[in-house]
């Protein structure tokens, strides 16, 4: 597998800049329906790797959609996106699971197995994949160690509070170790405490080197954590600032993160750069 | 370990609408049994066809030891009077009607009965001097029979002149037309099995569609969650097969083989191992039948 991923990023255009880009919309168009006007509006992006980025903005302007096509669950009507140097376009359908198998994605909702233990939540996602018990039986203590989940391996999800439920279902979203996690409003459904709590370890698995894309609405969180800010407003990016605050007094559009050009980045931010990327799950167990 | 996983899937599947799988594996039993009641009268109308039903169309039986005809009054037939018998039938008189015919002798008539007779008791008490020799005539045109009957009949040596064909092919026009009727209704039948079994799936993926979702969030294949499903359905399907294929032996066991052969010992009845020539053909029609109808209905309800 490793030498099929090596030539997948030798046919990729330019190869510098798709290593370092693990999210990249270029001029994105996603049209639901033709008589509305456009959930996405010819966006174009980029989230490197090992980055943190909020994605923010009211009820439909577009965040779950942009989620929606790094994931390949929806086409884009206009434009490419490119996840870890691949155009999803022209990913084959027989090919779309080992792209979200480098995508953990984290609900509101939680979407845990309620029948199941919290081990059994998160050894799913790596039965389903076709990993071996033994692999198992090791990666998925480590992994509920790193949510603060130790010692409840055998609750079901009801006995859970909602901030542990979360941290079952963000487990369950990196035990296969992605590059990239999307978060879709994660604490929406949690009270304040809770949610910087979640944001710790959001924060912990982004530290280790994965990318990190969370949408959310809650203000407090965005101002705490001080990252980039992606606001969408009817499809269309207003704001994109490093280090920002949910509300910016200024809206500016583009004064930081539009597309580079192949020379290179047009301001420097830390990274932890982790060598992680889509699939390698495999390779770095 | 993903097989584990697939055999788990399957389980609690199967545990979780139980009563839909009992109505599928009833459904599908019912109509293979419909499938297979057809075959078995083929094959009853094969087993009674015997050795020269389909090569020849009438039989002159020669006189034996124990035959009461006039023309037998001499005793069993003499190699004189046989010899005579095949110049008559060599004469361009009789030979303008006659494709092809065969001496078949005593031993040839018992070999031909024991293969025929060979589920039935009647074949340990006749022995190879008990059966007629006889000419077997492949006619040109089998209406002209009567002309060979009133050629023959007369002749010394000559026990009797039997059309075979009139003697069974009413009875089989009968079997014919029975397993028309089974076929019909077991085409009605496999129309609700594939219904019912779509239905099934459609409602086992629905209940379970938090799992398939996140199998699909997780990066696992189409294969893996859709397995399971289709697995489910085919079981279901070759447990109704194999139900089927049971009650076939059954009837062939039980109702031929103790019943029927006893009251009709002179017919030939098919073994109860000859219906298991059914059984695979029962098993792949319902295992096929399901496998495609849920592929089908996962396509439309099951996104992957």
């Amino acid at each position: 597998m490793p030498v099929l991923r090596l030539q997948i990023w030798a046919v990729s255009a330019v190869p510098c800049r798709v290593i370092r880009a693990m999210i990249r919309f270029e001029n994105v168009t996603k049209v639901y329906d033709h008589t509305a006007r456009p959930a996405l509006d010819d966006v174009s992006l980029e989230i490197d790797r090992g980055e943190f980025a909020f994605l923010v903005g009211a009820s439909g302007s577009g965040k779950s959609t942009f989620l929606r096509l790094v994931l390949k669950e929806d086409r884009a009507s206009s434009g490419a996106v490119y996840v870890a140097g691949q155009n999803v376009a022209k990913i084959s359908s027989w090919r779309v699971p080992r792209l979200r198998r480098g995508i953990g994605v984290v609900f509101q909702d939680f979407r845990l197995l309620p029948q199941k233990s919290v081990f059994a939540n998160v050894a799913f996602a790596m039965q389903v994949i076709g990993k071996s018990r033994s692999v198992i039986r090791d990666t998925v203590p480590e992994v509920l160690k790193t949510v603060g989940l130790e010692g409840k391996e055998n609750r079901l999800p009801h006995e859970l509070s909602g901030g542990e439920q979360q941290r079952v279902a963000i487990a369950r979203a990196v035990v296969n170790r992605p590059g990239i996690l999307l978060a879709d409003e994660p604490t929406g459904n949690l009270d304040p405490t809770t949610s910087m709590g979640i944001m710790g370890v959001l924060d912990k698995i982004n530290q280790n080197g994965t990318t990190v894309v969370m949408a959310t609405h809650d203000d407090d969180i965005v101002n705490e954590m001080r990252k980039r800010v992606v606001e969408l407003r009817n499809g269309i990016v207003i704001r994109d600032e490093a280090k920002a605050l949910y509300t910016s007094m200024i809206p500016v559009v583009g004064q930081s993160r539009r597309l580079r050009d192949a020379s290179g980045r047009d301001e420097s931010q830390p990274h932890a750069l982790g060598e992680r990327n889509p699939g390698a799950g495999e390779e770095q167990r | 370990m993903r097989l584990a996983f697939v055999l788990g899937e399957i389980g609690s599947g199967l545990r979780r609408n139980v009563s839909m799988v009992v109505s599928v594996i009833l459904v599908t039993f019912v109509s293979l049994t419909f499938v297979g009641a057809a075959g078995m009268l083929q094959l009853q109308i094969n087993q009674m066809k015997g050795y020269w039903y389909d090569k020849v169309q009438v039989a002159i039986f020669l006189c034996s030891d124990g035959s009461t005809a006039a023309g037998c009054a001499t005793g069993p037939v003499t190699p004189e009077q046989q010899d005579n018998l095949q110049t008559l039938l060599e004469s361009p008189a009789v030979a303008q009607y006659v494709n092809d015919f065969q001496y078949e002798s005593n031993e040839e008539a018992y070999k031909h009965f024991k293969d025929q007779f060979s589920n039935s008791p009647i074949v340990d008490s006749v022995t190879p001097d008990q059966l007629p020799s006889s000419f077997r005539i492949n006619m040109k045109d089998p209406e002209k029979y009567q002309i060979i009957s009133e050629t023959f009949s007369s002749q010394p040596g000559v026990e009797t002149v039997i059309d075979q064909r009139q003697l069974l092919e009413r009875l089989f026009s009968a079997m014919n037309a029975a397993s028309l009727v089974a076929v019909s209704i077991a085409g009605v039948m496999i129309v609700c099995a594939i219904l019912l079994i779509a239905t099934t799936i459609r409602l086992s993926a629905f209940s379970r569609r938090r799992e398939t979702g996140i199998m699909r969030l997780v990066g696992a294949s189409k294969i893996v969650i859709q397995l399971p499903f289709i697995l489910e359905g085919v079981i279901a399907a070759v447990i109704g097969a194999a139900l089927a294929s049971g009650t076939l032996w059954a009837v062939a066991h039980f109702f031929l083989g103790e019943y029927l052969s006893k009251q009709y010992p002179d017919t030939a009845f098919i073994s109860p191992g000859q219906t298991l020539i059914l059984a695979p053909a029962l098993l792949i029609l319902g295992g096929s039948l399901a496998g495609i109808s849920s592929l089908l209905t996962l396509r439309r309800y099951l996104k992957v």
